[in-house]
């Protein structure tokens, strides 16, 4: 698949977020998907028995919810920014609110510095309580390499 | 030798752990040696883990979860108890890339038991390559000890 950036930049062109999706492989195995709606991107990632850690509670997978905000971190920065590759994740840091329940996990990132060479991206990760309001079940911070050395000097 | 025998009944304990985990079913994770305070666990590469399809490497995603569990069972094994811990925060630093095609290791310690908090820290390698894929610190809240058993007649 040698021309993956074509397609992400098709995908956005067409406004068509699952194919955005389909082109990563552990986005598709998660059940992740996202839309866009006044600007904002809202990302969703659909209960299934298989995201469970914790069955007794049962709660979600703590690495599968902080799988689905890094996953959300890249789907946002392709979606948004003119990368010219993947981004490369450098590192990635997760603070557990609450434990997340068997039902769907939402997210949103926010880019908080995005300079040429790298992205700072904090995401949160919420549930709807019965009342509809806001239950924070994560954050998360992370930093993306957006190109290469070569790229750069090349002044892409 | 009663070590060994040790080493075998804590690794029969955390098999059991793993497979009652559905996530973990679903990624093949499995531990593969378990210490008084350690966890060294595998997860085999499969094409449905991958972040890059350029590349075929595997997302990081999936590392954290492997970190995550990993952690988690040493800390567990630390304390020598069958029941759950909560990940308070969890931080990776992403090395390298994994090579695609091969199984990817993760060695965890809980290098600190408080009486209420555990500290975990975890590297995540593949045999033979010096260079680790990623480093992890990690903390980890103790449950009650009537809280909900991992493994059903265990505890």
């Amino acid at each position: 698949m040698k021309d993956l950036m074509a397609r992400v930049a098709e995908a956005r062109r067409s406004g068509d977020p699952d194919a955005l999706v389909a082109l990563i492989p552990y986005a598709r195995l998660l059940g992740i998907s996202f839309s866009e709606a006044g600007g904002a991107l809202e990302f969703r990632l659909a209960f299934r028995e298989g995201n469970v850690g914790n069955p007794h509670l049962p709660a979600l997978h703590g690495g599968v919810i902080g799988a689905f905000m890094e996953n959300a971190a890249v789907l946002h920065l392709l979606w948004t920014q003119q990368a010219s590759r993947v981004p490369k994740v450098v590192d990635f840091s997760i603070d557990y609110l609450r434990p997340g329940r068997p039902e769907t996990l939402c997210a949103a990132c926010d880019v908080r510095r995005q300079g040429r060479r790298v992205a700072n991206v904090a995401v949160q990760a919420w549930q709807l309580d019965e009342a509809g309001e806001r239950r924070e079940v994560a954050s998360a911070r992370c930093h993306f390499l957006l190109a290469d050395p070569e790229a750069e000097s090349a002044g892409i | 030798m009663v070590a060994d025998e040790d080493s075998d009944a804590r690794l029969a304990i955390a098999r059991r752990f793993f497979e009652t985990i559905p996530h973990s079913a679903v990624l093949g994770m499995e531990p593969v040696a378990v210490g008084e305070r350690t966890l060294t666990a595998r997860v085999p590469y499969r094409e449905s883990m991958v972040g890059n399809p350029v590349t075929g490497v595997i997302h990081g995603g999936v590392i954290t979860t492997l970190v995550d569990q990993t952690s988690g069972g040493a800390v567990i094994a630390a304390l020598n108890a069958t029941r759950a811990v909560a990940t308070l925060d969890l931080r990776i630093d992403y090395m390298r890339p994994a090579v695609p095609g091969e199984a990817v290791y993760a060695h965890a310690e809980c290098y600190k038991l408080t009486e209420q908090i555990a500290f975990a820290r975890c590297s995540v390698y593949q045999p033979g390559v010096d260079d680790p894929i990623a480093m992890s610190m990690s903390t980890f809240m103790r449950v009650a000890d009537d809280g909900p058993t991992l493994v059903e007649g265990v505890a």
